[in-house]
């Protein structure tokens, strides 16, 4: 009970004085709006703040979708064969530490730009591959030596090591890097609105430039409120998936 | 002597570090209980490993005369997969072979009830108790009625009071089912009241340094232990294996 009520004393502490040095210092709201202001802009705006979520959640979950489907096909190919590997890792390696919003153009003129959306997709599921791909690689060598000693004593077939030992034995890997992607998902997703940023993407990153460059502070602040609660919630969500796939898959 | 199961002869193992065993002439009788007793790393499990052909011999030649299929492992920690049920760990080996599910699963019931896992076969591995696990790891060993079973220091992550009571379960399975037996120990102990020959090893790189044949019926009788023939052979081996170490260092 303590330690749910420490953090919600610690946010309402901060929130007053938030409030209260914005009134006594009379901050413009355009600089800094006081959380009551934001409050009301939330207010009046939810719904449309609810669907923008709901847009980038969908886009987020479809990328996670793709992207699991791409790096768990290619971490398959790959874990078969050392060369593949050694040709494929460095590759994705780079592609990982390329930051997102330097190939976001590029992908935005491949995808047409009548269809924003598909731009979004594609970059957010560029981001999620790589947790997913490392994930799926890493479970599939995390094979308990010993075990994998009795399935040669049990002269077992390649196939038979590979669907009853290996696939297996990548459960736990393969949860987290899952997990992992789907946070980085919704920041791909967002990264790649604000640069595709056109108004056929009606996410949440477009809610934000949309009440930044009508410096309507306060929608901002409201924007970014929902973002932050979704972020949580689908890491909660994840977290609890995780773990209750990690029970059933050892028993518990 | 007449027939071998399994034997290493002139056998040599080279790791990137140096020599690790060898070289070492070692025979085992069909149904014979042999004990292999070192100082850790002397390569007793290397030894164990080439009997089971999991691996090869640098030098000299490991020959075995029960196949694939005959030759059982049981390892220090139980080995068993997370993800599937008590009865289905036990079955696995069956069923790589090309059983059918259904009758691979009733052997591996049979097995659990043998090893005294009767109750427990749905569990999964991670609820079962350490003494539970190993039990598990037996009857996979078992299941396929091997005629060579290798124990790499099977109890050793148990307590004493289980690791005695599955010593007695062990002997007591190996006097139904016959399988030539190689345990390999740390513990003198252990070591004399499982075999009916216990091989010293010398510290690594592992030769042997002398056997010590151990009378009685293969179960051993209540109180064993404190009998004077156990306590003669247990000093006995400790001395062989004091001067063995002593001569290394």
């Amino acid at each position: 009970m303590k330690r749910v009520l420490a953090p919600l004393i610690l946010v309402a502490v901060l929130l007053g004085g938030w409030e209260i040095a914005c009134r006594i210092l009379a901050v413009p709201s355009y600089l800094l709006p006081t959380p009551s202001a934001i409050w009301s802009a939330f207010l009046a705006s939810w719904p449309l703040l609810l669907g923008s979520a709901w847009a980038t959640l969908s886009t987020a979950l479809l990328a996670l979708v793709i992207a699991s489907l791409v790096a768990c096909a290619l971490a398959l190919a790959v874990s078969l064969n050392n060369l593949l590997e050694d040709a494929v890792r460095p590759i994705a390696v780079t592609l990982q530490v390329t930051p997102l919003v330097a190939i976001a153009p590029l992908v935005t003129i491949w995808a047409g730009i009548d269809h924003p959306e598909r731009a979004v997709i594609g970059l957010a599921a560029v981001v999620a591959f790589f947790p997913i791909f490392s994930g799926a690689l890493t479970g599939l060598k995390a094979v308990d030596p010993d075990l994998a000693r009795l399935f040669d004593l049990y002269g077992a077939s390649p196939l038979q090591r590979l669907i009853r030992l290996r696939l297996p034995s990548a459960v736990p890997a393969l949860l987290e890097g899952h997990k992992v992607a789907a946070g980085l998902a919704v920041i791909g997703a967002v990264v790649a609105e604000f640069v595709a940023g056109s108004g056929g993407a009606q996410g949440l990153a477009w809610r934000i430039l949309e009440a930044y460059n009508r410096l309507q502070t306060a929608k901002v602040f409201a924007a970014l409120l929902t973002l932050a609660v979704l972020g949580v919630i689908l890491h909660t969500a994840m977290e609890w998936l995780e773990r209750r796939l990690l029970d059933s898959w050892r028993g518990r | 002597m007449t027939s071998t199961i399994a034997s290493l002869a002139g056998v040599e193992v080279d790791y990137a570090r140096g020599r690790a065993l060898g070289p070492v002439d070692l025979a085992l009788a069909p149904g014979e209980i042999v004990a292999l007793v070192g100082p850790s790393g002397c390569g007793k499990s290397t030894a164990l490993r080439l009997l089971a052909g999991l691996e090869a011999p640098t030098r000299g030649q490991a020959t075995r005369a029960a196949g694939r299929g005959e030759t059982s492992v049981v390892f220090q920690a139980p080995t068993l997969a997370p993800w599937l049920s008590a009865r289905d760990n036990v079955a696995l080996p069956l069923e790589l072979a090309g059983a059918a599910t259904a009758e691979a699963r009733a052997a591996a019931d049979e097995a659990l009830r043998k090893v005294g896992l009767g109750g427990a076969l749905t569990v999964r591995p991670a609820q079962l108790s350490g003494g539970m696990a190993m039990r598990a790891s037996l009857a996979r060993a078992l299941v396929t009625r091997p005629r060579l079973l290798l124990l790499d220091e099977p109890f050793a992550a148990l307590d004493e009071i289980t690791r005695r009571a599955l010593a007695d379960d062990v002997l007591a399975l190996a006097a139904e089912l016959t399988p030539a037996v190689v345990f390999v120990t740390h513990n003198v102990e252990e070591a004399v009241y499982m075999a009916r020959r216990v091989v010293v090893m010398t510290p690594g790189p592992g030769r042997i340094a002398g056997e010590i044949a151990i009378d009685g019926p293969v179960v051993r009788p209540p109180g064993f232990r404190v009998t004077e023939a156990f306590r003669a052979a247990a000093e006995t081996v400790s001395a062989l294996l004091a001067r063995a170490t002593e001569r290394a260092a």
